[in-house]
């Protein structure tokens, strides 16, 4: 549910604000990402990052929608979960989303969620300057959803072994994802 | 350049920023020092026992000079939150307790009040202070767990056996609440996994009187302890806005000065209806660290006996939501009723269905701040679950309290950071 921006209108790059579970988000470009984290740290107060959460949203909301016999995603009867859902969710702009969890330690606190979306191939500019604990969280978001961070001094993997193929945490990367040995699977 | 480390005499926190440049996370020798040809280059771990779990430090030496130092993680990754996108939510909740398997509670709390908050969901009042009281228990818990091992680092070895004396005392009480002693699984989406069993109360209650002399012994062994006091004062300084940039928190942040707990000043669970008192120290420094640990103890014991006071007297009353869709019926009903049989049915073979969304919730373990994003596509499998891991953030600070420590002080700066591997690689 997209509201109004209101007091968030002067967020540069603002591409718009909801307001969901008693919680705000506000979605920027991810041209302008450096100049509204900056504005959101100088001018609100959000001195705290407190996370980044990179998501892959492929695939997000293709399932059919269920109680309906002979959809086209089909159900096995004697498959559970397979009857798809029952509200498809709106669809998101980009694959990819970049979440940034933002606190103001002030009374009374506020927090807030500071959104961009990009694509497969694109990358999003580092947070870095603005708040050197983004490190190892754009370091993870590139290691396991391999996100391209833009102007990142130290842009290596943290979790997966330096050679590494792949990302883990898309939604193409399979559960597994390495054959176990001497299961007759290799 | 000196040959000895810069030991602040006084009180005062630095001036200015210490945070490295340009990664924040790496401390870098000097080419001046470099080409003086006496630096060594030493690894440290990831097997090495006071590391805490399996954490890789490539430390530059000069002399017994730190000059350059970063940190090599993820050992221990398991892909815990991949895995949880691949299980109905209600199979998920074990997972976040073994991410941090030192503070399970807070973590598999953390997580399930995201999922109630995304399925809005009314908790009842007696599963909401039974969960405040086990978070306490398990605060204290992972307090000692953290006192007796960065004691033991230190040289204190009976530190160890008294601290793990009262975690003996804790995990009895886990088990006769839940039947396991760790990793506990015992909130529900909902509430409770089952009733407070009886002979909890006067069993907890016992607890409570003997642990505040407990936590006087430890001090009688440290607080005032030369050795003591000359391993962990003015060691691993860290000033309050580096303590925030560098996203600092729980008792490293509040060591550091900043008046800041999410219990307090968020209020979750029945936090805004017990009287504690948040212990605060401007000092920045190991010995600081340590002097919060010890203070929060003293006030979660306050909490637990507040939590009792009021169970004792919510007998009978209900310890779950009652909501069919997503809590399980109760065992007796499947022989009688259908409807029942049908939902249990449902509910464990497909899993409750939670609408569509994303949140993030904070909560304040003995950590710091456990965050969980969880991003749900209207199934009944988590679209996304990201934990905001409490020690991950807290290594990122070892540079900046490293960059004038001796080799010897790594050991009392890394452990007080208070990092679980099992939490930072996930």
């Amino acid at each position: 549910m997209t509201t109004p921006a209101g007091d968030w209108a002067e967020v540069p790059g603002l591409v718009g604000v909801t307001e969901e579970h008693r919680e705000t988000t506000i979605t920027v470009e991810p041209e302008h990402l450096v100049d509204a984290a900056l504005h959101l740290r100088d001018e609100r107060g959000f001195t705290f990052l407190a996370d980044i959460s990179a998501v892959d949203y492929l695939g997000y909301g293709t399932e059919s929608v269920s109680g309906f016999i002979g959809t086209p995603g089909g159900r096995d009867l004697n498959a559970p979960m397979t009857q798809g859902l029952q509200v498809v969710p709106a669809p998101k702009p980009k694959r990819f989303a970049m979440n940034y969890h933002l606190l103001a330690i002030a009374t009374p606190p506020r927090r807030v969620r500071l959104q961009t979306f990009v694509d497969d191939g694109e990358s999003v500019p580092s947070v870095v300057r603005v708040w050197p604990t983004a490190d190892w969280h754009e370091r993870e978001a590139y290691d396991l959803m391999g996100i391209a961070i833009d102007g990142h001094p130290n842009l290596v993997r943290i979790l997966m072994d330096d050679d590494w193929e792949g990302h883990p945490l898309r939604k193409d990367y399979p559960l597994g994802g390495e054959p176990v040995r001497f299961s007759g699977e290799e | 350049m000196t040959t000895t480390a810069n030991r602040p005499t006084g009180r005062a926190i630095y001036h200015g920023s210490r945070i490295p440049y340009p990664t924040p996370t790496v401390l870098e020798t000097s080419q001046e020092l470099w080409d003086t040809g006496d630096v060594m280059t030493v690894n440290f771990g990831p097997n090495h026992p006071s590391t805490h779990g399996v954490l890789r430090l490539v430390v530059d030496l000069y002399g017994e000079d730190v000059t350059g130092l970063f940190a090599v993680v993820g050992y221990l990754h398991t892909g815990f939150e991949k895995n949880m996108e691949h299980k109905t939510w209600w199979k998920c909740i074990t997972y976040p307790e073994r991410i941090d398997y030192v503070s399970y509670q807070n973590n598999e709390y953390v997580f399930v009040a995201a999922v109630e908050k995304l399925l809005d969901l009314d908790v009842p009042p007696k599963a909401t202070w039974m969960r405040t009281l086990l978070c306490e228990l398990n605060r204290i818990h992972s307090h000692l767990v953290w006192l007796g091992t960065s004691a033991l680092e230190l040289g204190a070895i009976s530190m160890f056996w008294y601290a793990f004396r009262e975690r003996e005392q804790i995990l009895d009480l886990f088990e006769l609440v839940a039947g396991y002693r760790m990793h506990t699984r015992y909130f529900q989406v909902g509430g409770l996994a089952e009733d407070i069993p009886r002979g909890f109360y006067p069993e907890a209650r016992k607890f409570c009187d003997w642990m505040p002399r407990a936590i006087d012994d430890y001090e009688t062994l440290l607080t005032r302890n030369k050795i003591w006091l000359e391993r962990t004062e003015g060691i691993g300084l860290l000033s309050a806005d580096d303590a925030i940039a560098l996203g600092q928190s729980g008792p490293v942040l509040r060591a550091s000065g900043v008046d800041w707990d999410i219990r307090r000043d968020e209020g979750y669970l029945a936090y805004h209806q017990v009287d504690f008192r948040v212990p605060v120290f401007t000092e920045g420094d190991v010995y600081a660290r340590y002097r919060v640990h010890i203070e929060e103890m003293r006030q979660s014991v306050r909490i637990v006996e507040q939590c009792l006071d009021r169970l004792e007297r919510m007998e009978g009353e209900p310890w779950i939501a009652d909501d069919r869709k997503v809590v399980l019926p109760p065992r007796h009903e499947l022989h009688t009723s259908m409807e029942s049989l049908i939902h249990h049915f449902k509910i464990v073979t497909e899993g409750f269905r939670v609408p569509a969304g994303e949140v993030y919730v904070a909560i304040e373990s003995p950590r710091g701040e456990l965050g969980c994003y969880v991003c749900s596509e209207g199934g009944p499998k988590p679209w996304r679950v990201k934990f905001r891991a409490p020690s991950f953030v807290a290594l990122q600070a070892t540079a900046t309290c490293m960059s004038d420590a001796l080799i010897a002080d790594m050991i009392a700066i890394v452990g007080s950071l208070d990092t679980v591997m099992g939490e930072v690689d996930r």
